[in-house]
């Protein structure tokens, strides 16, 4: 019915040509928009760090003055911009930036020279990792504990730590290189989980996140998130939690330019003022 | 063709930028390959972590330019070839994903596919499916931020071929069906090679919106660049010879195109 060859033989010969001189330009515009692919690829990397932590500038910089950086594990955002605001009081010349970001990764950007004066992680290890980067010995200020936190209205009507992951509840937890992923594989072990979470998270704000958009019936946070999230989640204590603390140190940097203020800020961390800041926030005193 | 006219060097102005960039590209590159652990890149790799993450990186992003195919094919069309009001609304939509934060295009398809989003919803309770921290769900992710790259692709093509093909045909006898599958088709190859291959580059690389909307668990929603980012949190090496791999399977398949696919065409044979 149909022509099969609906164009005569010379255009085809004429289309042939044009088809390759179009291939020869295609073939350049891919390797071309690979290269661009390829930063693309690069900025959705750092495009997801940013959503894991956030610059945080607490007050307007404009005035010129000394500024402290402070780098901070992402379970003390809400703890520690209450701390700058209150250090930038006590010193009207200061300005605090804030860096907030997983303990791993804030370690790490200590250790190739990011120019920070603090640094102060969810656990010890990260901090350990970093030792090279310290100027000091840590010193550990607070500690955190494990707990489950499902959405407000609860869909999936969970009672208790065995009902989540016992049953066919849809659950999520960190994953076992962060701070509070190691705390719920040791938990978890320990209690005989056999169930897998749904998800391993990157950080215990994505955990939080997964859980009070509605996304997993149930997540496991630090105390801190489940204070944090206030009515958005209802909360569950998880067995075994009081055994597996978590240890804040803070310490700080070598490359820090203002070593005198940032022993100040430790100072305040430590003080009966910065304690009940984070006890307010739901932290434990320190602990060994 | 070639004509006896001395163009003269190439201008300084034109060479040293192009120097310049190609440096920021590469140099990064051959710094990750000096930097990786060689000595112990066996007992890195080892794992079946990776060996699960790479399977689902390579499958998920195969079917991502199957569904690039078969989807964003009549798209370009429509977009090149209909004449309808809303239509240049839509071809701006389309391009969106392009300059969206991938993780923001997590959380946009949250809303949308979540359990809790707007078509989400419905579909549990209608089938019980759900698309979060499932395979399935990683290829949506990847499709959302692959198509415009596929769609713009084929569709610049289609527009290049030119209308006098569809008249031609039309004035020939074939119907518009038969035209696009015998006379269009054959004409945007070339777009619809390009298309597929940056389609399934960006799969091969997407990480954002995967590891906000699908999660990130050992073998159902782990990709490659998943994993790569946990590693990175653990140990920088454990990464880099992650990431070896990955490219190493880029530049293994665009090689193969090159030769298997490309080159014939190029070379006119038919």
């Amino acid at each position: 019915m149909n022509p099969r060859s609906p164009l005569p033989s010379t255009a085809r010969t004429a289309r042939t040509a044009r088809t390759a001189a179009r291939l020869r330009r295609v073939a350049g515009a891919a390797c071309l928009a690979l290269a661009l692919t390829g930063l693309a690829a690069c900025s959705s990397g750092s495009s997801s760090t940013d959503a894991s932590g956030s610059t945080d500038s607490s007050t307007d910089s404009s005035s010129g003055q000394v500024d402290l950086t402070i780098l901070a594990a992402a379970s003390l955002t809400e703890s520690f911009t209450t701390l700058a605001d209150d250090f930038e009081k006590a010193h009207p010349d200061v300005h605090v930036t804030l860096s907030f970001d997983s303990s791993a990764t804030l370690a790490s950007q200590a250790l190739d020279g990011a120019p920070a004066d603090l640094l102060a992680t969810a656990d010890t290890t990260t901090m350990d990792s970093a030792t090279d980067a310290l100027d000091d010995a840590p010193e550990i200020f607070a500690s955190n504990t494990l707990t489950m936190v499902v959405p407000a209205d609860n869909p999936a009507g969970i009672t208790d730590f065995a009902d989540a992951v016992d049953g066919d509840a849809t659950y999520v937890a960190c994953v076992e290189t962060a701070p509070c992923g190691s705390l719920w594989a040791a938990i978890s072990k320990e209690e005989g989980v056999t169930s897998q979470p749904a998800s391993l998270e990157v950080d215990v704000k994505s955990v939080l996140q997964k859980v009070t958009s509605d996304e997993a019936d149930a997540g496991f946070v630090y105390v801190t998130d489940a204070a944090a999230a206030g009515d958005a989640v209802q909360t569950f204590t998880v067995p075994g939690a009081e055994d597996h603390v978590t240890s804040y140190p803070i310490a700080p940097l070598t490359q820090s330019e203002h070593p005198t203020l940032a022993r100040k800020f430790i100072e305040l961390v430590m003080s009966a003022e910065g304690q009940k800041v984070l006890a307010d926030a739901g932290f434990s005193a320190p602990q060994g | 063709m070639t004509a006896p006219v001395r163009l003269g060097r190439p201008p300084v102005v034109l060479l040293v930028p192009a120097v310049l960039a190609s440096a920021l590209v590469v140099v990064p590159l051959v710094a990750l390959v000096a930097s990786a652990p060689w000595s112990t890149m066996g007992e890195r790799l080892a794992s079946s972590a990776v060996a699960q993450a790479l399977a689902l990186s390579i499958g998920t992003s195969l079917v991502t330019v199957v569904a690039c195919l078969l989807l964003g094919t009549p798209l370009a069309w429509v977009l090149a070839r209909v004449q309808a009001p809303g239509l240049a609304v839509l071809r701006a939509l389309v391009t969106v994903p392009l300059v969206l934060p991938p993780v923001v295009a997590g959380v946009a398809l949250a809303s949308a596919f979540g359990r809790t989003g707007l078509v989400g919803e419905p579909l549990r309770e209608l089938t019980g499916i759900t698309l979060p921290y499932t395979t399935a769900g990683v290829v949506v992710a990847h499709v959302f931020c692959s198509l415009p790259f596929y769609v713009l692709s084929v569709e610049a093509a289609l527009r290049a071929a030119g209308e006098q093909h569809d008249a031609v045909a039309a004035t020939l006898g074939a119907s518009r069906w038969y035209a696009f599958r015998r006379v269009l088709l054959p004409l945007a190859l070339p777009g619809i090679v390009a298309g597929s291959v940056l389609a399934w580059a960006r799969s091969l690389g997407e990480f954002g919106a995967t590891i906000t909307f699908a999660g990130n668990f050992p073998g159902t929603t782990q990709t490659m660049p998943s994993l790569i980012y946990v590693a990175l949190q653990a140990d920088a090496d454990d990464a880099k010879a992650l990431a070896l791999v990955l490219l190493a399977v880029s530049v293994a398949v665009l090689a193969g195109l090159r030769h298997r696919w490309l080159d014939p065409l190029r070379g006119g044979g038919r």
